[in-house]
């Protein structure tokens, strides 16, 4: 089962409903990994008219082909499947610029697709009413290094270590939208050398 | 009055040091024995000469060797100076606000002279003139938040106000309570608080949201918040957290009152009129325990709030490991006799 329910958290964190199909001028879908099940779950209430207007962006990630030949089959108008999300970034770009008023924006599967497409959408002037989420698949973190300013992707320990400075940092649940990514802090700022065990969190 | 400006630090070897004056004149936040949040706002008005709450904008002894370290942070990191594209025109109003107010409170300091749009600028501390259009970017130097929060003590964070909240979308901040900026800017009053442990669930923001957005043209409001801080650092980002965290370690009784400083933020709101934009100045005023203890009732009154703070409090405060050395150190001056109503010295 791809479905997580998060604990409650802090107000900056953001929260995640469940994609139903609305009506539109258009629907542009933007999933990673398991996000393709919530697209197969909202196809069960749906009509070909529906898909025809459909454009799928989909970064299959480690499931490989498990769900691509399945969400190929909605019979989207446009259908792409990329290797990764920075390989992905242009081609949603150009997809959300292209966006008529009314059109319908859906975005499915980890925190890290979800919360950057998400400040995409919002960059590109897609009003938040006509924006949807669902979280699908791993629960690891987006981290933002508050020293260095650098992102580690898929991080699933507390602590882990920054991909680009190498300090140890614990993960908060401070979350930028506007980044799309939780903040880390040097664990061991006030005691260096002193770093608790990895414990791992997120999966 | 004239003031003479302090050549200090705050960093490296830490020279900053508190005069009588300043110490007199320092804004202790304990109006009781015992502190807990509150939505403690009151009108920005001038208030008692000579205290911290009589001008608009508070100039004192350390304001040039602030600028100084302003410039300093900025060049290792101008990440802590951001404005989003719409929030110019709220940079422009701030810069009037300012001007207007230091010309007009401290004329032996600053001068500001109009002739329409054409306005000169002198800031004799810091030693400049300029000649400048106003509401024209390309006749200064920055940004026009940035030109002016150059020259102005305290950080700033420029609210922007829609759907019934308030957006941090703009701010130069380099004197903060370990907060950052370039990862909160664009964030909505709620979600910068966030992190802040308690006062959700006791309603705080929610009461005090609803003041803010109410806060009119003209009539300013202000409060104060505090902290902690081992050594007189201004920059306690948490940027640089890496760096000044550890400073929190090595206290002892024969050192803690001259490391540990008490910090607090004289924080301001004002309506600015053409963005329609709050602008949060966040003021900083440090001084060291060995000072602060100068003042009996301080000293007998920090002792009993410090004790008593709420655990999660001193954890969020960061203080949670010293605070045992702490109040030791403080029982010395507290001989438990009752402390009078109110912040202000007994002998005042």
């Amino acid at each position: 089962m791809s479905k997580t329910e998060f604990p409650p958290s802090i107000k900056s964190r953001p929260v995640y409903g469940e994609l139903e199909a609305r009506s539109g001028s258009g629907h542009l879908m933007i999933a990673d990994a398991e996000g393709a099940e919530a697209i197969l779950d909202l196809a069960k209430s749906t009509d070909e008219d529906f898909w025809a207007k459909a454009h799928i962006i989909y970064i299959p990630k480690k499931t490989g082909t498990k769900y691509s030949s399945q969400l190929e089959e909605l019979g989207a108008g446009q259908f792409y499947a990329g290797p990764s999300y920075e390989a992905s970034q242009s081609r949603i770009r150009r997809a959300l610029q292209d966006c008529h008023m009314g059109t319908q924006v859906y975005l499915t599967g980890t925190e890290s697709l979800m919360g950057q497409a998400m400040a995409e959408a919002t960059a590109a002037g897609i009003p938040h009413t006509a924006i949807q989420t669902e979280h699908r698949g791993s629960t690891a973190r987006r981290m933002q290094c508050v020293h260095c300013k650098g992102i580690t992707e898929d991080v699933t320990t507390d602590p882990f270590e920054c991909s680009h400075c190498g300090l140890s940092l614990f993960v908060r649940d401070h979350y930028s939208r506007r980044l799309a990514a939780f903040q880390g802090v040097r664990v061991d700022a006030e005691d260096p050398g002193n770093i608790p065990e990895k414990v791992e969190l997120f999966k | 009055m004239t003031i003479q400006f302090n050549d200090e630090t705050f960093y490296g070897d830490f020279t900053f040091k508190n005069s009588d004056w300043a110490i007199k004149r320092f804004p202790f936040p304990f109006h009781e024995d015992s502190y807990m949040y509150s939505v403690n706002m009151e009108p920005h008005k001038s208030y008692r000469p000579g205290s911290v709450f009589e001008r608009t904008f508070d100039v004192d002894e350390h304001y040039v060797s602030e600028m100084k370290d302003r410039a300093r942070v900025l060049a290792n990191d101008p990440l802590r100076c951001q404005s989003l594209p719409h929030m110019t025109l709220a940079g422009w109003d701030l810069v009037e606000l300012i001007m207007e107010a230091k010309a007009a409170e401290y004329p032996d300091l600053f001068e500001l002279h109009k002739d329409g749009n054409r306005w000169r600028w002198i800031n004799k501390p810091l030693g400049i003139d300029d000649t400048f259009t106003f509401l024209d970017e390309s006749t200064l130097p920055y940004g026009p938040m940035e030109y002016i929060t150059r020259q102005t003590q305290g950080d700033f964070a420029v609210l922007d106000q829609r759907d019934d909240n308030l957006w941090m979308d703009a701010g130069m901040v380099t004197t903060q309570a370990d907060w950052s900026l370039d990862f909160d800017i664009g964030m909505n009053f709620f979600e910068w608080h966030a992190p802040v442990p308690k006062a959700h669930e006791m309603g705080i923001f929610v009461r005090a949201l609803k003041f803010l957005l109410n806060i009119q043209q003209g009539q300013p409001a202000r409060r104060l918040n505090w902290t902690m801080t081992v050594n007189p650092l201004l920059d306690t980002s948490p940027e640089n957290y890496h760096k000044w965290g550890v400073m929190k370690q090595g206290l002892t009784m024969e050192n803690i009152g001259e490391k540990q400083h008490l910090r607090v933020e004289l924080q301001t709101f004002f309506r600015l009129p053409r963005s329609n934009a709050l602008v949060f100045p966040i003021r900083c005023y440090l001084i060291s325990f060995n000072d602060l203890v100068t003042v009996p009732k301080w000293a007998r009154r920090l002792h009993r709030v410090i004790r008593d703070l709420p655990e999660e409090l001193a954890t969020y405060k960061g203080f949670i490991d010293n605070r045992p050395l702490m109040v030791e150190w403080l029982s010395q001056f507290d001989d438990g006799s009752p402390t009078s109503d109110g912040i202000w010295p007994d002998d005042d």
